[in-house]
């Protein structure tokens, strides 16, 4: 059985320095795999490169096509979404703007926008009540719950979330990472960037480490969370 | 100066600060869309106006062999960079937007050929021959260059500035032109007169801001060029094309600009070089919104008209000299007191 997504040997180079060498990884439609590792070791850089912000080197292919000569708006018809470290909203536009434009791949849809737009209010109360202020001035994670809300509406068949609970309280985190649980049980598959190694090992399905740029470890995500290297290294010696 | 003639040079300062107004919004437009600093934006004024005149004298505008150039051109180099990438699937869309559309409205001038028409179907026509030149220029000269610093940008927009303004001098001659007047209705109030030409042009201007108000408070299409405008990589993320919307930026600053080179040419002498002046004082108007804000854009190009035209009164030969040079107390007031807009945009870009 092919892949959902499968990276193969890819490189990405921010002029001569490359930041990531040689990674490989795939996924199977329908799992949460997450990438956990160090600051600085290439994390963000190989979402980038998945969606087409960086160019690379190697092969991506996505459901049987390979994305190379796909420039970011086709990828992102095709049904991948990236969620940015940078979240990247749109400042001076409304909370419900923000969201609708998540849906902008698929606006003719008008039905189903309506309807994704009421699942993402009421997954998010909190943006619900706030769906006429500007993006620019919500708090530091309300504006991670309108990124992840506004990636929602492009209906995405593969999410690429880059540090997801970065920066919330303790309570929001379990929120997110229920969300995200929750995500896979309606088909999306996820690959899911982390600091959080704990949470995330625990909900996904596999896992890869990447450290230099390079993957270090790779396993079940149940198998790594036990393995004595990463216990050390990413789980602060408990779990 | 008594009060009379205070408000005489009111009118005329707010009917021309209209014109400013419909030229500077759409300065604001491709600026915030794109980042140009689009100079021969008044250039496109002067050939709407321009190619009106040719209709009304019964001659073949030199328009449509710009138009027929570009389209030419853009086609080539769409073509090429489909091919090159493997999409051959998307060449027939490319043909329709590059080679048809444009050529409908020549297509119209050939079939009619030099006889009259109604007022408004001429004023269509011009408008429609006109309205692809910005969107072909900005696929020829600036989408391949989406990714280079402002500065940048505005030499290329300044060279293609000097390119199509020579142009309209072979194509239009060195004669001033002045078009039939679209209205000779006079209305007294008091003891002032105000002209129906006047009227329309603040009329004009002010349905294009509410239509243009409607449009990115209403409509998807709106939205998303306002996404674009604030956030380049968000908007790429979420299936918006930079390039899609830097075309429809330049189409509907098109508009604009066509409208208001058709309500100019009434009421001034217009040479194939005269789109320049009206462009660099809209632009003195949109500094004042610092390029970015809409409302103050226009209110800035209505002060700049009620300026031209006290300064005129004072001293006509003085006029454009007081009008720019209030451009220097303006960016004196915004660097002191605005954030440096460019800086920041082009720190995004770097990162
Ligand atoms: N635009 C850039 N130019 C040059 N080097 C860069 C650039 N962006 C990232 N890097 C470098 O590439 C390496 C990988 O960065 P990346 O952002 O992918 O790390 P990360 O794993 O996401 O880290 P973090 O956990 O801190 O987010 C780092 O050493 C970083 O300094
Ligand atoms: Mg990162």
């Amino acid at each position: 059985m092919s892949a959902f997504l499968e990276i193969d040997d890819i490189h990405v180079a921010y002029g001569k320095m490359e930041a990531v060498r040689g990674v490989s990884l795939s996924l199977q439609a329908g799992q949460i795999v997450t990438v956990i590792g160090p600051n600085g070791a290439g994390k963000t850089t190989l979402l980038e490169a998945t969606i087409g912000l960086l160019p690379s080197r190697g092969r991506i292919v996505f459901d049987g096509i390979d994305l190379r000569r796909l420039e970011i708006e086709d990828r992102v018809a095709r049904g991948l979404c990236l969620v940015p470290e940078r979240r990247e909203l749109f400042g001076e536009l409304s909370v419900i703007d923000n969201l609708l434009l998540g849906a902008y791949a698929r606006r003719r849809d008008r039905e189903g926008v309506r309807q994704d737009l009421a699942t993402v209010f009421e997954r998010f109360a909190r943006l619900a009540e706030r769906r006429n202020q500007l993006a620019a001035t919500l708090s530091g994670g309300e504006r991670q719950m309108l990124a992840l809300g506004r990636a929602l509406m492009a209906r995405p068949r593969l999410l690429l979330l880059d540090e997801p609970s970065l920066g919330l309280a303790p309570l929001v985190v379990r929120e997110i990472f229920r969300i995200i649980a929750s995500l896979r049980s309606s088909g999306v598959s996820i690959l899911l960037v982390e600091q959080n190694a704990l949470a995330a090992l625990e909900t996904a399905d596999y896992a890869y480490v990447l450290e230099t740029g390079e993957i270090a470890h790779s396993g079940a995500a149940a198998a790594l969370m036990h393995d004595p290297k990463v216990v050390a290294t990413y789980l602060g010696g408990q779990a | 100066m008594n009060l009379e003639i205070a408000l005489l040079l009111a009118q005329d300062g707010i009917a021309n600060g209209a014109i400013y107004v419909l030229v500077a919004l759409g300065t604001v437009l491709i600026f915030t869309v794109t980042r140009v600093i689009f100079v021969p934006f008044g250039d496109i004024a002067a050939y709407a106006a321009l190619t009106l005149a040719s209709f009304q004298l019964e001659r073949t505008p030199g328009t449509i062999w710009l138009v027929m150039t570009l389209a030419g051109l853009a086609l080539a180099m769409e073509v090429y960079t489909l091919l090159r990438r493997g999409e051959a699937h998307r060449l027939p869309m490319a043909l329709l937007h590059y080679a048809v559309l444009p050529l409908i409205p020549i297509a119209a001038v050939w079939i009619v050929g030099g006889q009259r028409l109604p007022m408004a179907a001429e004023i269509a026509l011009a408008l429609a021959l006109v309205m692809p030149i910005a969107p072909l220029l900005y696929r020829i000269a600036f989408r391949p260059l989406a990714d280079a610093p402002v500065l940048v940008l505005l030499i290329v927009a300044l060279a293609v500035h000097f390119a199509i303004s020579g142009l309209a001098l072979l194509f239009f001659g060195p004669e001033g032109f002045r078009t039939e007047p679209l209205t000779r209705a006079m209305f007294t109030i008091g003891t002032i007169v105000i002209t129906g030409q006047s009227l329309l042009i603040v009329g004009a201007s002010i349905v294009f801001g509410l239509l243009l108000f409607l449009f990115f408070g209403r409509t998807m299409a709106g939205k998303a060029l306002r996404a674009t405008a604030i956030n380049r990589t968000g908007a790429r993320l979420v299936g918006i094309r930079p390039a899609a919307a830097g075309e429809l930026a330049f189409l509907l600053a098109s508009v604009l600009a066509g409208t208001s080179g058709i309500l100019i040419g009434p009421v001034a002498t217009l040479y194939y070089d005269s789109g320049f002046i009206l462009g660099l004082k809209a632009f003195v108007g949109a500094i004042i919104g610092g390029l970015v804000s809409y409302p103050v854009a226009a209110l800035g190009a209505v002060f700049v008209g009620l300026l031209e035209s006290y300064a005129s009164f004072w001293n006509s030969s003085l006029k454009e000299v007081v009008v720019f040079a209030s451009l220097i107390p303006v960016l004196l007031w915004r660097s002191l007191t605005f954030a440096h807009l460019e800086d920041e945009d082009e720190a995004e870009d770097a990162a």
